[in-house]
């Protein structure tokens, strides 16, 4: 049985799954008789007592993990947990009704949780997820019974969920862990995150694989293609492990090209640099051969807590990667909220059209408080290594300008204050609204460098829903209209002198490179584990010979045609394994 | 026992992050303390009365004190609910 997900984390595993379900409590009703009420109190506060001590230790889990970016993720379950009316109201319940305490906490656990699920908020919603969790184990350390917990693997496995969170994955045994399947997610949640963080492969978003699977089944899952096989079939199993014995042949060949530039045969040279998220991801730049990184997301530090990050925490962070990826340099994206993803605390309204709405650029020139402490952290960390700022979302000049000029202010600011910061912070524009593509020309004056983010150019550019199945078809990256923006935005940037770099998908996608290197991209920032592959065919061509591919290319009418051409011309897999013969 | 009433300045309003704040505050006060709006009244030592409440930016409440502590705590309170947050 074959299902179908969002890829999240490239690699193909075979394993058994473990199949983490949060079974439903069936609460035991019992009386207690007067003389042994004040004992049966006592067994409800013990067990307050155990869930928070509970709490401490994967809190402590979750801090040695992540060192000092560490959101503290359960301040409000602790908040819950010594809330005096949830305790005060049990045991009253307990002495009036003569009643055993499950069943006493979970009837006030019952009524405060239907007065929260009246109440419209996105942080209260949160919240009474919270609540839930610590009636969970409030009652289940009162019947005796261990949360299931991935804690205590004793196998390798394929960990099936309905979605994990920090503090389930902060519990866990990495070695054991072979995969991550799971029912929701995107790309930007924390199951995601981490599984690319970790190099584990991983498949979210699949509905209801966790109703499907049983622990123990063997399961394939691709985390390059985004499916899982369940209880795959002799000659699908057979497939899979040919492809993952290729895979693991072809990962070590590839190794070898770490230290070997990206450059065609003729010396043309493309630079290509890491995708991250997490400030931890700078180890993976040594591991793929990174020439730095491309494009740092900042959201991850906005999502999943309680509160704005200050300018210290995030100077914090975004020294560490600074050091870290220095010598090399790296590209700090400014907050690209809103879209998919909104951070609780900042209390945004909710929209019938996000992607079109209040997002990104948008958001910051409006919030100047918000925008200006992540400036400010961004511009003090450059002092520590080869800083770059990017925008996200320009759609217009005018909003780069009014972006710049918050910037200057910043740095008289901090000239002010006698703060640091390195002069040659380099500014850049993404491009990815039809606007920007079509404006590039007016827009490369103002900045020193573009990023082409092509997923949500190719979005915008076809009005097309990624997230919409029925109109899939749309979502081509090599659609002669994609195409020519990119090759709009390229030759507009290199008229004025400007470097173009591509951050999105395509950049890693070895089926285009001979494509973006034959456009003239000067450089492409990718997940860090696509960079081999990609340099493996910068390595087979020459620039003339990619230019001349990419304008027969572009002469044709539909992405398909396009596709079929490049793949007749130079099979990019049949690149790929070239390396197997020379070496 | 003493009282006051206000409207709520905070411009959050007291759900999300300033609750948290709001009840590590309260809680450091050996008296009762209650918030009522409405007559609706909640314990406000309690985060799940507090946030059941949905005191937003411009909401009237009554302070309500009781206890040896009782000056402090409503000047404190009173305070904090005049904020205008961040």
């Amino acid at each position: 049985m074959l299902v179908k997900g969002l890829p999240a984390s490239p690699g193909i595993v075979i394993g058994k799954a473990f199949v983490l379900k949060s079974e439903a409590l069936t609460i035991p009703k019992y009386k207690i008789s007067s003389k042994n009420v004040a004992s049966e109190i006592k067994r409800y506060v013990d067990a307050l007592a155990s869930t928070r001590a509970e709490l401490a230790e994967i809190q402590r889990k979750v801090e040695e993990e992540m060192g000092e970016s560490c959101p503290d993720i359960f301040s409000a379950h602790l908040l819950i947990l010594d809330d005096p009316v949830l305790r005060e109201n049990t045991i009253k319940t307990m002495e009036k009704d003569n009643i055993n305490a499950e069943y006493a906490v979970s009837q006030v656990l019952d009524k405060i949780g239907k007065t929260f699920s009246h109440i419209e908020d996105n942080y209260l919603r949160e919240r009474a997820q919270d609540f839930k969790d610590v009636g969970r184990r409030i009652l289940k350390n009162l019947m005796g019974k261990k949360e299931e917990t991935l804690a205590n693997l004793r196998d390798k496995v394929i960990i099936v969920a309905h979605d994990l969170a920090p503090s389930e994955t902060a519990q866990m045994d990495k070695d054991k862990v072979l995969g991550f399947a799971t029912d929701v997610g995107g790309r930007t949640s924390h199951t995601a995150i981490m599984a690319r963080s970790l190099t584990i492969p991983a498949v979210v978003g699949m509905r209801d694989i966790t109703q499907r699977v049983k622990s123990g089944e063997t399961i394939v899952l691709d985390g390059y293609d985004g499916v899982t096989v369940v209880n795959p079939q002799k000659n699908t199993l057979e497939r899979y492990l040919r492809k993952q014995e290729r895979l693991v042949v072809l990962e070590k060949k590839l190794d070898k090209l770490k230290k070997t530039p990206a450059q065609t045969i003729d010396g043309h040279k493309i630079a290509l640099l890491a995708n991250i998220e997490l400030p931890k991801e700078v180890e993976l730049l040594d591991r793929y051969g990174a020439e730095g990184v491309g494009l740092y997301r900042t959201e991850f530090f906005f999502l999943n807590r309680r509160d704005i990050p200050s300018e210290e925490e995030q100077f914090q962070a975004y020294k560490y990667a600074a050091e870290r990826v220095s010598p090399l340099p790296i590209v700090i994206r400014t907050l690209d909220l809103g879209g998919d993803k909104f951070a609780s605390v900042l209390e945004t309204p909710k929209e019938i059209n996000p992607f079109l709405g209040w997002r990104a650029i948008r958001f910051c020139l409006a919030r100047p408080d918000v925008f200006k402490a992540q400036l400010r952290a961004i511009l003090r960390a450059s002092v520590y290594g080869k800083v770059s700022i990017m925008y996200p979302l320009i759609s217009t000049l005018q909003e780069l300008r009014q972006a710049n000029k918050i910037l200057n202010e910043v740095k008289k600011e901090l000239k002010k204050e006698k703060k640091p910061f390195s002069k040659d912070v380099k500014i850049g524009a993404m491009i990815e609204t039809p606007s920007a593509a079509i404006t590039s020309d007016l827009l490369a004056e103002e900045v020193d460098f573009f990023s082409i983010g092509t997923n949500d150019l190719i979005q915008y550019s076809m009005a097309v829903d990624r997230i919409n199945e029925k109109i899939a078809y749309l979502y081509q990256p090599a659609s002669p209209a994609v195409l020519r923006f990119i090759k709009h935005i390229v030759d507009s940037g290199h008229r004025k002198g400007i470097k173009i770099a591509i951050c999105g998908e395509i950049a890693g996608d070895i089926q285009l490179t001979m494509l973006l290197l034959g456009l003239g991209v000067d450089e492409l920032s990718m997940g860090p584990v696509a960079i081999p592959g990609v340099k493996q065919i910068i390595r087979s061509v020459t620039i003339e010979e990619a230019k001349k591919i990419t304008e027969k290319a572009l002469s044709f009418d539909s992405a398909e045609k396009i596709m079929s051409y490049l793949k007749s011309v130079k099979e990019p897999l049949k690149l790929l394994y070239q390396t197997q013969s020379k070496n | 026992m003493i009282e006051k009433s206000l409207k709520i300045k905070h411009k959050w309003g007291l759900h999300a992050r300033p609750a948290g704040r709001f009840i590590r505050l309260t809680n450091k006060f050996t008296s009762e303390v209650y918030l009522e709006k409405n007559g609706e009244k909640a314990n406000a030592k309690s985060i799940l009365e507090i946030l059941s409440l949905a005191l937003e930016y411009g909401s009237p409440v009554k302070i309500i004190v009781n206890g040896k502590d009782e000056k402090d705590a409503l000047k404190t309170i009173e305070d904090f609910l005049s904020e205008e947050g961040d």
